[in-house]
């Protein structure tokens, strides 16, 4: 009976406990976390607006001087590299998203027990640092290894060498490798979101498709590839960002007619004593066409959506 | 169009329910998606298989990127270049640190987001949401933008890495940990409450054990970013050399056969750990039956 009279206490405590804390405790856990990413993002970012219409050098210190030249210079010295950025992670885009589809589709499908043991294989190589990784294929790709020794016997690499994508009887240093690494290195990116949103899809609905009449193309076209929209666009954007943005595959595996922006932003900032500016002007563009082409992207994928 | 309509129900129309099997369509279409899985898990693994072929190599020259012939040098003494083995010490230490930071700041984060109401929620969700979304290279060059101005780039090493990483490091915790508390069933600390336990106690004893897998998934994820960083790092590094750093100087000065075996335990490492535990969870959950 005791409980009976004791009962009330708790509640009326938390009641008059909770009412201050409403209010409080919810900012006490966001305040660290939040002011850590306003202080080193968000206020680094908006400093390099700033930086990029200043003028002068490490020893003498920047001053604002809204020399808004620095843009002129930003963009009309570097067009080959913004057009190269553009190019690669464009076409590694399409690339991982043609090879990532049919693999992620495989494993949520034809998987069955094998699935986990799959889907580990997948993530399994990127315990190893990526740049091993990619400087590994600087053995595959070499002039002696098979790879180059197969395309020669095929005459594939005159053919690759007359569209510009390889350069000479060689593999590596070309527009082709830089490709190669980018794909390789941003697969399980493309390959875990389009495999998250293909195995929520109930495969009764492909045995539904198949009843109504849709051949296996058909079925895919109509029923599988809508469902599994919100994997394409999660892909796109998991590869797409940061392939804009890397400048570690055409440093390792291209050559100096494939640099990219980001090595340009990288030499101006650590290598050259007035280029800090420069560089902050082409790191505002290289992040404000980033966004409106991703915005660009979402726009249109979530309007075909709803078509 | 009208060829179509009139050859698929000849092809479905036969039987239904066996068109899946019979249909040599289906059958070629389902061996073709298995011949590109198949190179594709190739492609993706290559690189592993040639990373642990060539730290048996004694390269012919400074750099291991050809074979040349067997030998054990390598893995006799992985630490013969000391500057490489610094660096890995550095990038470990800065690794602990930025996890132990970001898995805290984080999670702190994620019990906000997921437990409590309060204004500026979409703002919030804005600032969790960009580190992940910003190119690399930006977050690195504004951020050197900002260290330069403030301590100078002498005073840059250690705690600047560090620093960077927690701050790329946060977004993911957050997602990490959300995804768990969001999925946790709230009537069980309902119970606690109902059993007289005080807040705190419902939290140490209710909470907190159901949240620490997701917890721990998210320092591994945090550990794992921070220890493979190489372009933010670069920018906040000053004259420190973290490992990612040093292969990449090693492309330009001499590329040893040590490298290729550090790449192949940071693999087998993390492999056998998995091994390790799947094994004892078997072992425990044979044990209760």
């Amino acid at each position: 009976m005791t409980t009976l009279t004791e009962a009330p206490a708790p509640v009326e405590q938390r009641g008059k406990e909770r009412k201050p804390r409403r209010n409080l405790t919810p900012w006490m856990l966001l305040l660290p976390g939040l002011l850590w990413l306003t202080v080193f993002f968000l206020v680094p970012i908006l400093t390099s607006v700033s930086a990029s219409v200043q003028t002068g050098n490490y020893d003498d210190g920047f001053k604002l001087t809204w020399h808004f030249a620095n843009y002129r210079d930003a963009l009309l010295n570097f067009g080959p590299q913004y057009w190269h950025s553009l190019l690669f992670s464009v076409i590694t885009t399409v690339f991982c998203l043609a090879l990532a589809y049919p693999v992620a589709y495989f494993i949520a499908f034809k998987g069955g027990k094998w699935k986990t043991l799959l889907m580990a294989l997948v993530i399994v190589p990127s315990f190893t640092s990526f740049l091993i990784r990619t400087i590994a294929w600087k053995t595959i790709l070499a002039d002696n290894g098979s790879v180059v020794h197969v395309l020669n016997d095929l005459h594939l690499l005159k053919i690759t060498t007359a569209l510009g994508w390889t350069v000479g009887n060689h593999v590596l240093a070309s527009p082709a490798a830089v490709v190669c690494g980018m794909v390789y290195n941003f697969l399980p990116f493309t390959i875990l979101p389009l495999y998250t949103s293909l195995e929520k899809i109930d495969p009764r609905l492909h045995e539904a498709g198949a009843d109504l009449y849709c051949g296996p193309f058909q079925t895919w076209r109509r029923v599988t590839l809508p469902l599994s929209m919100p994997g394409v666009i999660g892909g796109t954007l998991l590869t797409f960002i940061p392939a804009v943005g890397d400048y570690i595959n055409a440093q390792l595996l291209g050559n100096p007619n494939t640099t990219v922006v980001g090595q340009r932003i990288e030499d101006l900032f650590l290598r050259q004593s007035n280029g800090y500016p420069v560089g902050s002007a082409m790191s505002v563009v290289m992040m404000v066409g980033t966004l409106v082409i991703v915005m660009t992207y979402i726009w249109r994928a979530g309007t075909e959506d709803l078509l | 169009m009208a060829t179509q309509t009139i050859s698929a129900p000849a092809t479905g129309g036969d039987a239904p329910l066996k068109v899946r099997r019979r249909s040599p369509l289906a059958w070629a279409k389902s061996h073709v998606l298995l011949v590109v899985t198949v190179l594709v898990f190739v492609f993706m693994l290559l690189p592993n298989a040639v990373i642990l072929w060539m730290s048996f190599n004694s390269p012919d020259g400074k750099f291991n990127y050809t074979w040349h012939k067997f030998s054990l040098d390598a893995w006799k003494n992985p630490c013969s270049n000391s500057t490489m083995c610094h660096s890995i010490g550095l990038s470990l230490e800065i690794g602990v640190v930025a996890t132990i930071i970001a898995t805290i700041l984080g999670t702190m984060i994620a019990f906000a987001m997921v437990r409590h109401r309060f204004k500026m929620r979409s703002g919030i969700n804005a600032l969790l949401f960009l580190p992940m979304a910003a190119p690399e290279v930006v977050m690195g060059a504004t951020l050197a933008a900002l260290f330069f101005n403030t301590i100078g780039p002498g005073a840059m090493g250690f705690w600047t890495i560090t620093i960077a990483h927690v701050m790329f490091c946060i977004s993911y915790v957050v997602v990490t940990v959300k995804s768990r508390l969001a999925g946790m069933d709230p009537t069980l600390e309902r119970a606690a409450q109902d059993l007289y336990a005080t807040p705190t106690q419902t939290f140490m004893k209710v909470t907190l054990p159901l949240v620490a897998p997701g917890i721990g998934a998210a320092a591994l994820l945090a550990f794992a970013i921070s220890i493979d960083d190489y372009i933010i790092t670069v920018f906040t590094a000053g004259n420190s050399e973290t490992f990612p750093m040093y292969i990449f100087g090693s492309v330009q000065r001499a590329y040893p056969a040590q490298i290729d075996v550090i790449g192949s335990l940071m693999l087998l490492g993390t492999m056998s750990v998995i091994a390790v535990s799947q094994i004892l969870n078997q072992m425990r959950t044979s044990r209760k039956k």
